[in-house]
């Protein structure tokens, strides 16, 4: 529906694109600019044209980077996508218990991310932490500063038990979205469990679980607090995952360059991997 | 296919019910007939969907018992009651064909392929949507998709009742037509049990063989809809069927003759003396408009022309008062009177018609 | 006041939603909107109201250009099928809000909402919230903050479809009263015929996005100048048959009658379900038809028809049980024959309709 068109109100949104050009356009463009010159500091640029990006791409440290990166996020999707489903299924649908479990639920994504990476980081040591602790005691051989396994562990089930109710909770509301009419009627029809979640429950959660899917794949994908906090990375290159890699190289090495072709590209990536989930899920929606 | 017993059936919200008030749905004896077309009428709070839901199962109601034939299904939930329902919003699958859509509570059940492939040819035969069996059900209209639920209501042929809620709220006028046309069709065809629950007095006298009028909680009455338009046996009743409703004077009754504004009216029959508050009632169909002395006195407010007849409306001693005029009869410029049919003439006492004849039977 | 629309279209992504309009609302008059869903009534009132823009076409208030006006602009309001109060306020609050918006003083603002409230008979509600107030009175509550404004368009969008009948029935009746006590321009959009019968002033009836035709209600509805009038302003809808016109007599099958002035050809005969009748009357011929279902309404009896290809209703008074299936012999009067050409123009009025 179109409106009558009044262009003064233009004028009302100037002070806001001022704002997105200063903190987001400049900077972006620095790093664009960065990325074509090399400089050794005192402000001295050279044309460095696509050497950086070359650098980049063929860089077998970044490669490996991506790969733990790809894992990673394809893992945290695989448990969290469907432990939210799940879990938002089984959530009371009114009364005192489903505010309580609303907000136990909502608990987690209260935290500031640092802190998470650092009660996890606590809770697994092994001299101190109750988690660390009592896995060692029991006999299994569990330490993340020098198993890469048990940090991969340690990581996974920290970002699982941060972020699944954020799924469990836009799943809940599409849910809660849902006539009793149709539950009723899927009883008379005879419905079984599992075709009442097929038919009618998942259908309409369709929406938010693209919003949960991209939302939970964009920031697994630039991950970077947590595990700094937690390993560091390590032990050795087990858990560098593209952020911290980056952040290695820009402020650990300061190759500028590399980094900020590394940044275009990395922000390309995540671009294209979001179209592609949005198209993907907006197409099996039809087809469903 | 059953027939439905209601054996001192009540239902409250609450869980401690004292007063008359606390009762969504005050005690009552029904007995519906296997094979009959049955509505319960009423405005929005009267219990009708209480009602509804206690027969599909989904409320157990706080006393009293539901037979379906012999069989007391009071505690059974709605699965093990065999009964299909179609709801006042569409409900379909969306991700699913039109076909897959009717075949559903046939799979469910097991029933072989065969057998669900003829069936669902037959029912979208029925309610016109064999062109459309391959589409997908998102992007339907709202026509269509209600068709649809129709469609799977009727799909059973071993239901022992079909429930309708208010089944036609989303259809434009003439679609209502098609629709009503081909369910009073399909219940002559197959002779299900059919239960519509509507607000619409059109809706409900025109489906049903039986219609059941509801008001606070309580039947006020059952029958024919050719009873509950000539003798209408509460006011609510009067009021509730027929557009505009049964007229109602305060009247003072003196055997055959009855004390309106001032003027005396002839009643068809002889009435003992009457205690509590007397009204005569008479549908606006039954109305004549004159002049002179005969009747009652009628000012006219406004006339509303509706095509196949005129409903004048004005008022007898400060009440208000329609007259239904046909569109082939003349309205007199200079009236001023109105003239009741008696042999449609109705008294009420407290509200309940006074049926003089009965009365007669009993003494 | 008045409102005119020049030549307003309205197309969006190429479909046309509203074909070229032309229509004039008369100063304090009663407007009804008549036609099926997506007939193009809510597009053709947000045109109106200046919610949208029209394709091309000018919107005349008062003699003034207002089609680049905004709506906030210009005085008009809008009730629609959903009951819209805020739901935290008291109803008074509700009324008042939209003076509140335009600043008007405290002690103005008091007298209006007393007065709109004594005229919409909210008066016992006022401290109360929209929830807790039935269906009917919701709605009122939303009407009295579209009139308090006194604003000279009122707009109802199948302001009575969410109702419950009776409540539609009683509400119905009382808003031609509202409508003459505000003094403003109604316009009102229904689906139902007998709705705009009802409410009476004028009727313009849509279909898919065309006005097929303005005027008194009642003359539109005894006098459609096509086809497609008269279907969408009938309900049960209209009887249609083909009829042969031979030597000026008009004929459906034995039964024929004089239809003079008119060409030698083929025709379809409209009339409408009243007009059948089961027994015969002055001057009516008798037409075979196979009944298919009776519906009983307590006073009148619907039969539903077949008539060779012909699907018909007819709406007869009294209560008539006949078998399903039967050889039936209805009467009709020619007086209630409508004539139009085969491409659905009015040939010949029914002559009962032009001697009225």
């Amino acid at each position: 529906m179109d409106k009558p068109v009044n262009n003064r109100a233009w004028f009302l949104v100037l002070p806001v694109l001022a704002l997105v050009a200063f903190s987001a356009i400049l900077p972006l463009m620095t790093v664009v600019n960065y990325s074509l010159q090399d400089t050794f500091g005192n402000n001295q640029f050279f044309w460095a044209g696509l050497e950086w990006f070359e650098e980049v791409i063929h860089s077998d440290r970044i490669r490996a980077a991506l790969g733990r990166q790809i894992i990673f996020s394809a893992t945290i999707l695989a448990i969290e996508i469907p432990l939210g489903i799940f879990i938002a299924l089984n959530m009371p649908k009114k009364g005192v218990w489903a505010s309580f479990c609303l907000v136990v639920m909502a608990l987690p994504l209260l935290i500031p991310w640092n802190v998470v990476g650092t009660i996890w980081q606590v809770f697994g040591r092994v001299d101190i932490g109750l988690l660390g602790y009592t896995l060692t005691k029991l006999g299994v051989s569990y330490n993340y500063v020098n198993d890469p396994v048990a940090a991969w562990i340690t990581i996974i089930v920290m970002d699982v038990w941060h972020w699944t109710s954020l799924v469990a909770l836009l799943c809940y509301a599409g849910l809660q979205s849902i006539p009793d009419a149709y539950y009723q009627a899927a009883r008379i029809d005879q419905a079984s469990r599992w075709k009442v979640f097929r038919y009618i429950e998942l259908p309409k959660m369709q929406g938010v679980l693209l919003i949960a899917v991209l939302l939970r794949f964009m920031d697994s994908f630039m991950i970077y607090t947590e595990p700094f906090v937690l390993t560091g990375g390590g032990p050795g290159n087990a858990t560098t995952f593209l952020s911290i890699d980056l952040v290695k190289m820009a402020v650990g090495q300061f190759d500028l360059g590399p980094a900020a072709a590394f940044s275009l590209i990395y922000f390309l990536v995540i671009l294209l991997i979001s179209f592609v989930f949005y198209t993907v899920m907006t197409k099996e929606g039809e087809a469903l | 296919m059953t027939r439905i017993t209601l054996e001192n059936l009540a239902h409250s919200y609450l869980p401690n019910p004292s007063k008359d008030d606390d009762w969504a749905l005050k005690p009552m004896d029904m007995v519906w007939q296997d094979g009959g077309a049955y509505a319960l009428l009423g405005s929005s709070g009267c219990g009708k969907s209480t009602l509804l839901n206690i027969i599909s199962g989904l409320l157990v109601p706080s006393q009293g018992r539901i037979l379906f034939g012999e069989r007391d299904v009071t505690a059974l939930p709605t699965l093990e009651r065999n009964i299909a329902q179609v709801f006042q919003f569409p409900v379909v699958y969306d991700t699913m064909s039109v076909r897959d859509n009717l075949a559903f509570p046939l799979k469910n059940r097991g029933l072989p392929a065969d057998q669900i492939a003829a069936r669902v040819a037959e029912v979208a035969e029925m309610i016109g949507m064999s062109a459309t069996l391959d589409r997908r059900a998102r992007g339907l209209t709202a026509d269509a998709k209600q068709k649809i639920s129709l469609g799977r209501g009727m799909v059973r042929q071993d239901v022992n009742a079909i429930l309708f809620d208010e089944p036609l709220t989303v259809i434009d006028p003439h679609m209502k037509w098609e629709l009503r046309t081909q369910l009073k069709d399909l219940h002559r065809r197959f002779g299900h049990t059919m239960i519509y629950v509507t607000h619409d007095q059109t809706e409900a006298l025109t489906f049903a063989d039986q219609v059941v009028v509801m008001y606070d909680g309580r039947v006020v009455q059952a029958g024919t809809p050719q009873a509950l338009f000539e003798a209408p046996e509460h006011t609510f009743v009067g009021y509730f069927i027929g557009s505009p409703g049964m007229n109602l004077l305060e009247a003072r009754i003196e055997g055959a003759t009855a004390h309106v504004a001032g003027a005396r009216i002839t009643l068809a029959q002889g009435y003992g003396p009457l205690d509590g508050r007397t009204q005569i009632g008479i549908r606006p169909e039954f109305l004549r408009l004159g002049t002179g002395d005969e009747g009652l006195p009628f000012t006219i407010r406004r006339i509303e022309d509706v095509g196949h007849h005129r409903i004048v409306r004005g008022q007898v001693d400060g009440t208000e008062v329609n007259v239904v005029v046909p569109e082939s009869q003349p309205l007199p410029a200079d009236a001023d009177r109105v003239v009741p049919d008696p042999a449609h003439l109705h008294v009420y006492r407290d509200d309940w018609r006074v049926d003089p004849a009965r009365r007669e039977r009993a003494a | 006041m008045s409102l005119e629309l020049r030549g307003i279209t309205k197309s969006v992504g190429g479909r046309v939603q509203i074909h070229p309009t032309d229509l004039t609302l008369q100063p304090g008059s009663m407007n009804v909107l008549l036609g099926p869903t997506l007939a193009g009534k809510t597009t053709l009132m947000r045109l109106m109201a200046g919610l949208d823009k029209p394709t091309a076409g000018r919107v005349i208030w008062n003699g003034a250009d207002v089609t680049d006006q905004r709506v906030q602009d210009r005085k008009v309001a809008m009730v629609y099928q959903q009951f819209i109060n805020y739901p935290s306020m008291s109803v008074r609050d509700n009324i008042a809000s939209p003076l509140r918006l335009m600043g008007v003083p405290r002690d103005e603002i008091d007298r209006r909402v007393h007065e709109t409230a004594e005229m919409m008979r909210l008066t016992p509600m006022l401290d109360r919230r929209p929830l807790e107030l039935s269906g009917g009175q919701q709605q009122r509550c939303a009407l009295a903050r579209a009139l308090v404004k006194g604003a000279g368009l009122v707009l109802l969008d199948e302001p009575l479809a969410n109702l419950d009948y009776k409540l539609r029935e009683e509400l119905r009746a009382e808003i031609p009263r509202i409508f003459e006590e505000s003094g403003a321009i109604f316009v009102y959009a229904t689906t139902e015929p007998e709705e705009a019968l009802l409410l009476g002033g004028h009727t313009a009836t849509l279909w898919e996005g065309r006005v097929t035709q303005f005027g008194p209600t009642p003359a539109v509805y005894r006098a459609p100048q096509d086809a497609t009038t008269a279907r969408v302003f009938s309900d049960p809808p209209m009887n249609f048959t083909t009829v042969t016109l031979a030597a000026g007599r008009a004929g459906i099958h034995a039964a024929q009658w004089e239809a003079g002035g008119l060409a030698d050809g083929d025709y379809v005969a409209g009339f409408r379900p009243a007009h059948l009748s089961l027994s015969e009357t002055p001057g009516a011929v008798p037409l075979s038809a196979i009944l298919d279902t009776t519906e009983i309404t307590g006073a009148r009896t619907f039969l539903h028809l077949r008539h060779g290809p012909d699907r018909w209703v007819g709406l007869v008074d009294g209560v008539h049980r006949r078998d399903h299936g039967q050889q039936l012999t209805v009467w009709l009067d020619p007086a209630h024959v409508y004539l139009f050409t085969t491409d659905g123009r009015l040939a010949r009025t029914a002559p009962y309709a032009a001697a009225a």
